[in-house]
């Protein structure tokens, strides 16, 4: 099972059975609903962007362990960064998730997806809640 | 029968996957093709391939028979009263479309129903979903009962004289319930509505006799039969047929072209269009006579045991949730088990060289009906077996080990 060990990391597990930023605000804010029609995971994030810098994120949703935990990780990474140091990040996601070695200095826990780059099948699940942030800085921006 | 000897005739059955011997448990989704399938296929391209039914020369003709050869299999083998009755299509969906899109419209009106139920997949969902919002007619729902049954008695309380259209499937790509379409369309008859069957996980499975049934259209794949992909039949009573105009127009389908007008060929060429697709035809045919030298009776028996096999181990599981009738004589279990999300189910299976399909089955009102985001299916077809079955109970006691 190391293969499938290399999938579900410790960390993966974590985030997805202790959601971080898991809720929605109480107030209006910019909110993106976003579906994979294919298997039925779906996602509702909500960005509070103030002065070019995503100050809060937080998200609710259904789906595997893989989209989940990703959401929970992305939202933690984004938490404080500016947009466009957020773009950055999604862009290092997606090249992780071609197979590409990419440096997370500034959020240790995304790497443990990198395994996700072995399963092509799930490559969509872990890129969910990155979808739905770009879309959200868009129709922010 | 003899799975295990079945087995050898399936040549991507014989290899590892991710290590292991594979156990392909996803056949509802498309089932895999015998030795004899893909050499028909082959035989007809390296020495009968040619258009049909206009070359003069002798490859036109060995193809045009080898593709109305396969006509009069299909025809024999659901027995229809023609071969006239039998349109070739590109799959179930493309089958149920030209009913929906031809026929529909010349009989509905505002306040006219169509009927289906919720168990329906989207294919024999969304035509008369959409056909409803285009002619005004009201789409209504025969209730489905707590086990997801449908009932001959719901039936009834739900077609009237206003309903003109019934359409529903077989057998539930989901929940393996056997729908009681005989009944049915007697009700339909007596309240001069048509019935239209969605035969694609029925037709694989059982014998098929679209008579008795006394169903006016019915709609089936090839490649869910041991066939190839992007081949499938509409079958409709030849009355029906007759006065419904084309779909796709262009060659092949046409008697008579003028400048301002054209006549159409007579069935089953008028819903036929373009070069048929005859290699596919062809390898629809081989599948046929596979299915009928081991016996539809046969097979049908053998997935029924097997169905009663493994809805018993599976419910042995801790945790299992098991969609549909406990009873089923079809070989398809949709199951979720408690706490681990059915993509990770199929992940972890796959690890173990065993294909299952999780998702929505192409179903999502029935998954809404289940208040289910999300399953996992498990479907066997004549080349699976106990230890099949064994397996993969075994993987998921592992995966809900590893998820725990």
């Amino acid at each position: 099972m190391s293969q499938l060990d290399d999938l579900y990391r410790r960390v993966i597990m974590d985030h997805y059975k202790t959601p971080r930023n898991h809720g929605k605000f109480d107030e209006d804010v910019v909110t993106v609903d976003l579906n994979n029609p294919t298997c039925g995971d779906r996602i509702s994030l909500q960005l509070k962007v103030e002065d070019g810098i995503v100050q809060d994120a937080r998200y609710t949703g259904e789906g595997c362990s893989i989209s989940m935990s990703s959401a929970s990780m992305m939202t933690e990474a984004v938490k404080g960064k500016g947009i466009q140091e957020a773009l950055d990040f999604a862009d290092r996601f997606s090249l992780m998730m071609k197979g590409e070695t990419v440096d997370f200095d500034d959020y240790e826990d995304i790497e443990a997806l990198s395994g996700v780059s072995k399963f092509p099948a799930r490559i969509k699940c872990a890129s969910l809640a990155w979808n739905a942030l770009r879309k959200g800085i868009d129709a922010e921006a | 029968m003899n799975s295990e000897w079945i087995k050898e005739h399936f040549p991507i059955l014989n290899q590892e996957i991710n290590g292991h011997p594979l156990v392909y448990l996803d056949s509802a989704a498309t089932a895999q093709k015998p030795r004899a399938v893909i050499e028909a296929m082959k035989h007809y391209y390296e020495w009968d391939n040619a258009n049909v039914h206009r070359g003069v020369h002798t490859l036109g003709s060995r193809a045009t028979d080898a593709y109305e050869g396969a006509r009069e299999k299909v025809a024999r083998f659901i027995n229809a009263a023609r071969t006239q009755e039998i349109i070739f299509t590109r799959g179930t969906t493309t089958a149920l479309n030209i009913v929906a899109s031809s026929y529909g419209p010349s009989v509905l009106g505002e306040g006219d129903e169509i009927v289906i139920t919720q168990m329906e997949h989207h294919s024999n969902f969304i035509p008369w979903q959409q056909l409803a919002l285009r002619t005004g007619a009201t789409l209504k729902f025969i209730p489905l009962q707590a086990d997801g049954n449908v009932t001959v008695e719901e039936a009834e309380n739900t077609i009237t004289s206003r309903t003109k259209i019934v359409a529903i499937a077989y057998v539930s790509n989901v929940m393996g319930v056997v729908n009681p379409i005989k009944q049915i369309a007697d009700i339909a008859h007596r309240h001069g509505a048509v019935l239209v069957v969605d035969g694609a996980q029925s037709t694989p499975h059982m014998k098929v006799d679209v008579q008795d049934l006394d169903c006016d259209f019915y709609a089936f794949s090839g490649h869910k039969m041991c066939g190839p992909t992007g081949i499938g039949v509409l079958y409709g009573k030849k009355a029906l047929l007759e006065v419904m105009a084309p779909i796709e127009f262009g060659g092949e389908m046409i008697d008579d072209v003028g400048l301002y007008d054209s006549t159409w060929k007579e069935l089953p060429y008028k819903f036929e269009g373009g070069t048929p697709i005859i290699a596919g035809a062809v390898g629809l045919g081989a599948a046929i006579d596979f299915l009928e030298e081991i016996g539809m009776d046969n097979i049908e028996r053998h997935e029924t045991e097997l169905a009663a096999y493994a809805m018993g181990r599976l419910s042995e599981i801790e945790g299992i949730q098991i969609y549909g009738p406990r009873e089923r004589s079809v070989g398809l279990v949709t199951f979720n088990l408690q706490d681990v999300h059915p993509h990770d189910v199929a992940t972890v299976l796959d690890s173990s060289g065993i294909a299952i399909r999780a998702g929505h089955h192409c179903c999502q009102p029935l998954m809404r009906w289940l208040k289910a985001s999300s399953t996992a299916r498990a479907s066997i077809y004549l080349y699976n077996t106990e230890a099949d079955i064994d397996r993969l109970a075994a993987a998921l006691v592992q995966t809900k080990e590893y998820f725990a």
